[in-house]
């Protein structure tokens, strides 16, 4: 495999980081059947991708994307793009509001059903609809 | 006046963003409808309005706090998006209509005003995502539709505790969809270092193909499928329409899917014009069999369901199939198809839930058994349910005959007969669900005693608005036709897809 060389492999670590984690929070969605799991699985695989956007504003040798107005412009200075940042505090808003909203319904499920497992749910389900049948 | 009229954009998702608040500020439940149906009936207003300054296929432009694009953030109205435009704030207004009366039915009193918050951010959303020309603002809008939608699902708790589960399943599937999105814009910043649609469009012409923008378009892709619930994709669909109140089943189910359907074919023709080939061949090789068994086996599992509202969602399930079909063609014809059904589907599909709403609120139930010999019993409403289903079934007369004569007809277009007969044969198939619905409606014995058999007017008026909107766009096709053909003919344009 030419391909993986020690200088793809670590020239790319932040991919390989996000990918990583990307995947862990999908597994933990997946598999998992306590809804908090899956809300915490959830909050992984989002924080995958804002340090993705994070990494792909990196200019190397790129110093924080500040401005004073006093300050003299050195044009030899060179900043990291601030956009993906800018982006990224949308999207952090976006995803503390999912969670929220998430832990609100797991509440509120709690209260309906008494249990957060998902497969309990689904039994008592399955068991008022045989009841209702039944009737 | 002109002033006031550049800034129509802005206002068609301002108006309902800024009434929302409102909402919860006043805090009474009469007011914040109020609130809630003039907003709505001043997006309607502004909609048409525009739909009818690009009719003739030219677009409009709005640059957000004077920064022009690429920097600034752009609004871009054109045929395309100011037809759904118009279903979606026409939708909204006859489901507010509806709503003030069936709400009492489904939801608690003291969660009204923020049900109607709820409802205007929903819409806000939803107008957002099409207006809009900046990538990132469509996750934006996404997600405030997204995010309200969950909340409005979850309203079913009264009636159903399983709302509760079925808003949460949405709410993940949901977030994952939206985050793929998100992936898949990071993706195409990367290549391009732009947001602006028009100037990614123009930066990829100007690129090699490369794997970075094949990937974005298909982590979109997939995000996207998980919001249109796209036939594997689809899981949260049933059971979100199926528990959550009527009123946002009916609104959901005209305009939230077709939304998404809109960015799909927004970022397929618009932005990826480029890359065309290969979408041509994703969608001819992967979409196109995917309708298709959506189209059958979500019609076979509509004939087995026994609750009329779970029946209504994998109708709609199955219509999604057809939607999906006409982008697959690939063809002008196809896309006009995709539009006209979008559009069809919405009233059509509004009418039914906003019927069965109606015998929900007499019977207390949606299940078959509920609803015997009702159509007796309250025969207007029966009669509005029937309009929907010969419009469901493609009746010639109503709205859904257009949209299947034009999907057929786009599939003879491409030398496809024989997938214009799968489309014939699937449509054979709702005439067997909706076939056993009207059976119990009117030719099986009533065993139940009616709480009340009288409904308000509130709820026959927007229900009728609806049923006979499904005859008129089915006898006056040109509306819609000619909107959905110079929305076609700009998308094209603007891709480099060879016909």
């Amino acid at each position: 495999m030419d391909l993986f060389t020690v200088d793809f492999v670590f020239g790319h670590i932040q991919y390989w980081l996000f990918i990583f984690l990307m995947m862990t929070g999908l597994y933990i969605v997946m598999a998992r059947g306590n809804l908090i799991k899956k809300i915490v699985g959830l909050n992984i695989f989002q924080t995958s991708v804002f340090m993705f956007y994070i990494s792909i504003g990196k200019v190397s040798d790129g110093t924080a994307p500040i401005f004073p107005l006093k300050m003299k412009i050195n044009p030899e200075v060179v900043y990291s793009n601030p956009l993906p940042h800018v982006l990224i505090l949308t999207a952090i808003v976006v995803g503390i509001a999912t969670t929220s909203l998430g832990l609100a319904l797991i509440v509120k499920i709690r209260e309906a059903y008494g249990t957060i497992e998902d497969l309990e749910t689904i039994d008592i389900d399955v068991a008022a609809q045989v009841a209702e049948n039944a009737e | 006046m002109a002033q006031f009229y550049y800034h129509f954009p802005i206002l068609q998702v301002l108006i309902p963003f800024v009434s929302a608040p409102l909402c919860v500020v006043i805090g009474r439940s009469t007011v914040s409808w109020v609130i809630a149906f003039f907003a709505s009936i001043a997006s309607l207003i502004i909609s048409v309005s525009l739909l009818s300054s690009v009719s003739d296929g030219s677009s409009i432009s709005y640059h957000l706090g004077g920064w022009a694009p690429p920097i600034g953030i752009e609004y871009v109205v054109d045929s395309a998006n100011a037809l759904l435009l118009c279903l979606v704030a026409g939708v909204s207004t006859i489901a507010l209509m509806y709503a003030r009366d069936q709400l009492r039915e489904e939801v608690e009193e003291k969660h009204h005003t923020l049900f109607y918050t709820c409802y205007l951010l929903c819409l806000t959303g939803l107008l957002g995502v099409l207006i809009t020309g900046d990538i990132f603002n469509v996750f934006v809008f996404l997600e405030i539709s997204s995010l309200s939608t969950y909340v409005l699902i979850a309203q079913g708790a009264k009636r159903d505790k399983r709302a509760l589960k079925a808003a949460f399943n949405y709410l993940i599937l949901g977030t994952v969809g939206a985050t793929f999105f998100v992936i898949g814009v990071g993706y195409l910043y990367m290549a391009t270092g732009s947001l602006n649609m028009a100037d990614i469009s123009l930066r990829l012409n100007n690129m090699e193909s490369n794997r970075t923008v094949q990937v974005a378009f298909a982590f979109i892709a997939i995000g996207m499928g998980l919001k249109v619930a796209i036939f594997p994709l689809h899981a949260w669909l049933p059971n979100a329409y199926t528990f959550a109140p009527s009123v946002v089943s009916i609104f959901l189910s005209a305009t939230a899917t077709k939304v998404s359907i809109y960015v799909i074919i927004r970022f397929s023709f618009s932005i990826f014009g480029k890359e065309g080939d290969l979408i041509q061949d994703i969608f001819i090789l992967l979409a196109a069999p995917l309708a298709i068994i959506a189209m059958f086996s979500m019609s076979i599992v509509a004939i087995f369901q026994k609750d009329i509202k779970r029946m209504l969602a994998y109708s709609s399930l199955a219509q999604i199939g057809y939607m999906l079909l006409g982008i697959s063609f690939f063809s002008k014809s196809g896309l006009t198809a995709t539009f006209v059904t979008l559009f069809n589907h919405g009233i059509t599909k509004a009418s039914l839930f906003m019927s069965l709403g109606a015998f929900v609120c007499v019977t207390g139930g949606s299940f078959l058994k509920d609803l015997s010999g009702i159509g007796r019993r309250m025969p207007f409403t029966a009669i509005a349910f029937i309009i929907g289903c010969l419009s469901l079934i493609g009746v010639p007369g109503t709205a859904g005959f257009i949209s299947k004569w034009l999907l057929v007809e786009a599939a003879l277009g491409r030398g496809l007969s024989f997938i214009a007969v799968l489309i014939i044969l699937s449509s054979l198939l709702s005439i067997i669900y909706v076939w056993r619905v009207i059976e119990h409606l009117f030719f099986s014995e009533s065993k139940l005693k009616f709480e009340h058999s009288k409904i308000s007017f509130r709820i026959v008026i927007p229900l009728w608005i609806l049923s006979l909107s499904c005859i008129y766009f089915g006898l006056d096709t040109s509306l819609v036709i000619d909107a959905s053909e110079t929305a076609a003919e700009s998308l094209f344009d603007n891709s480099l897809v060879a016909e």
